[in-house]
């Protein structure tokens, strides 16, 4: 019967210690950076899938199209307006590849860790950046830009590789358009994305980013769209172009 | 004998010890948010517009037989919608889990049915898949399992039905995998499917959904027969050659019929290199352009 106790006991340490390790009911311990503690590896090059929204996105929209972005009639005015030669002379280009729009331009995206604190994704088409700011970095004062200011906090995690994702919260944007054919969101524009992995049926990891933009003055409701990327294993075909009003 | 009684504790404590599959609960009414692809889910695609799908050469044939008025046919009336039509139809979403009775544990997950497309039972209690000779039905035949906070639900034995409401198809052979995932308010599940038949490689849709306390309403089937005008006999279709509405997205949007025409390679961006000098951008939407109402 001793000997049961003590097999007993034993199994028990073993296991608070297995808990200890998945970070439950131990106590405190070295925080650890966001690289560290990055329950999925977001790391790598990803290729946009177009299955979905084709038409606004493989090809330049027809003016007046607008199919599913729930527009204000003020939105409405300006892409009306829209004028792709003229944005394309005066240096405007790049007005559909801002932040609520980039991950629908195709294209591929490489991510990686500029530092232990930073995740930065560049996009080949249109040559942008986005920086994703972990823990408690303070935004900059300046004006708004393009990608604008994003925070990034992980969420959930630790039941394989696939579980968890990367909250980002995107403000400061500078206006642009959602779509290419001149559909605008303002300043005021704020972002919410979820980043997270789903594997296939055939085992390689697709990144499914879920956006949801908010915009008082252009949209009726928050836009939400999804998009995926399946993973390469190298740069071989990343091919960085400039950004294009007209196609 | 001296061992059974180790044996047994040592069962009891790791079977006492943190989950292997996580749970959320998924349970509620979703709405839809139709934004992506909103006229292809709502009043339905364009013909013969298939960029962006995987079509293998049988696919694009068979879809270019399609005439809608197939499914005018009693025979075919019921035919349109398997459990894919979550991904390509408008509407919303009402889950719940049903419990077994004896150990209360989740038995299964159901999407409400809704028109034609019969509700998605979710097995969840290790059942087997029936024998690949087991009969096919718009149902199917769905297990699914946790992977962290994800649910992944398995489809099979699905009779023929479509992948895109303009008759790009999908076989009796074909696999629908799902992945539900919840971020508080909001799910987002995407769809694979793979189809040996008629795809290259799976096509992938995604979509959101926001947790509404407004109940989503549950119904059908049963899909009712009746009696649309087609004459007993007649097989609504295009022999070769004869589809009238290959250049149906030139005409309206400037696209390449070789674009419309699908295949994989359509989904990728250095496909926009291939029809760029083809592509011709109209002055202006003229037909089917989802301006506010009003405007």
């Amino acid at each position: 019967m001793r000997r049961l106790t003590l097999f007993v006991v034993v199994l028990l340490i073993a296991q608070t210690g297995l808990y200890a390790q998945r970070g439950r009911g131990a106590g405190p311990a070295p925080a650890r950076t966001p690289q560290a503690a990055a329950p999925i590896d977001l790391t790598g090059y990803w290729v946009s899938v177009v299955t979905e929204d084709w038409r606004y996105r493989m090809v330049t929209p027809s003016k007046g199209d607008y199919q599913g972005v729930p527009m204000t009639p003020a939105a409405v005015a300006i892409a009306d307006a829209w004028d792709p030669a003229k944005e394309q002379a005066s240096g405007d280009a790049c007005k559909s590849y801002g932040a609520p729009a980039i991950l629908r331009v195709p294209g591929r995206l490489h991510i990686t860790w500029q530092d232990e604190q930073t995740l930065k994704m560049d996009s080949d088409a249109g040559q942008q950046t986005r920086t994703f700011h972990f823990g408690d970095w303070k935004a900059p004062e300046g004006p708004h830009t393009i990608q604008g200011h994003s925070v990034a906090v992980w969420e959930g995690g630790g039941r394989g590789a696939t579980d968890g994702s990367m909250k980002v919260t995107t403000t400061n944007l500078k206006a642009g358009y959602l779509r290419k054919n001149g559909v605008p969101y303002s300043d005021g524009t704020s972002l919410t994305e979820y980043f997270e992995l789903i594997t296939e049926p055939s085992g390689s990891p697709l990144l499914v980013v879920t956006i949801v933009t908010t915009d008082p003055m252009y949209l009726r409701q928050a836009f939400v769209i999804t998009s995926q990327f399946k993973k390469e294993p190298n740069d071989a075909k990343w091919k960085p172009t400039s950004c294009s009003a007209t196609w | 004998m001296k061992w059974l009684a180790p044996s047994l504790a040592c069962a009891l404590i790791l079977s006492s010890s943190a989950p292997a599959r996580a749970e959320i609960d998924l349970s509620g009414s979703w709405a839809s948010i139709n934004h992506e692809d909103a006229m292809e889910r709502g009043a339905g695609p364009n013909p013969d517009d298939w960029a962006g799908l995987p079509f293998n050469e049988s696919g694009r044939a068979k879809a270019l037989s399609f005439s809608q008025s197939t499914i005018s046919m009693p025979e075919r009336i019921c035919w349109f919608q398997t459990q894919w039509h979550i991904a390509a139809g408008p509407f919303s979403l009402r889950m719940w889990a049903v419990p077994d009775p004896i150990t209360g544990k989740v038995q299964a997950w159901v999407v409400g049915s809704w028109e034609t497309r019969a509700p998605m039972t979710i097995w969840m209690d290790g059942r087997p898949r029936p024998s690949k000779n087991a009969p096919h039905d718009q149902t199917g035949f769905t297990t699914g399992v946790w992977n962290g906070n994800e649910l992944i639900a398995t489809t099979t034995h699905l009779k023929t039905g479509y992948i895109r409401r303009n008759g790009a198809p999908s076989s009796d052979q074909a696999t629908i995998t799902t992945h539900f995932r919840r971020h508080g308010d909001m799910l987002t599940v995407v769809m694979f499917m793979d189809d040996p038949v008629y795809l290259t490689e799976p096509y992938i849709l995604s979509r959101s959904y926001n947790l509404s306390t407004n109940p989503v309403a549950i119904g059908g089937p049963p899909c009712i027969v009746g009696d649309e005008g087609v004459e007993s006999g007649r097989v609504p279709h295009y022999l070769p050659g004869q589809n009238p509405f290959t250049d149906e997205m030139k005409k309206r949007y400037g696209i390449p019929v070789e674009a419309a025409m699908g295949g994989a390679e359509t989904m990728y961006p250095e496909y926009r290199e291939k029809i760029k000098s083809s592509f011709v951008l109209p002055a202006k939407c003229a037909q089917n352009c989802g301006r506010p109402a009003g405007q």
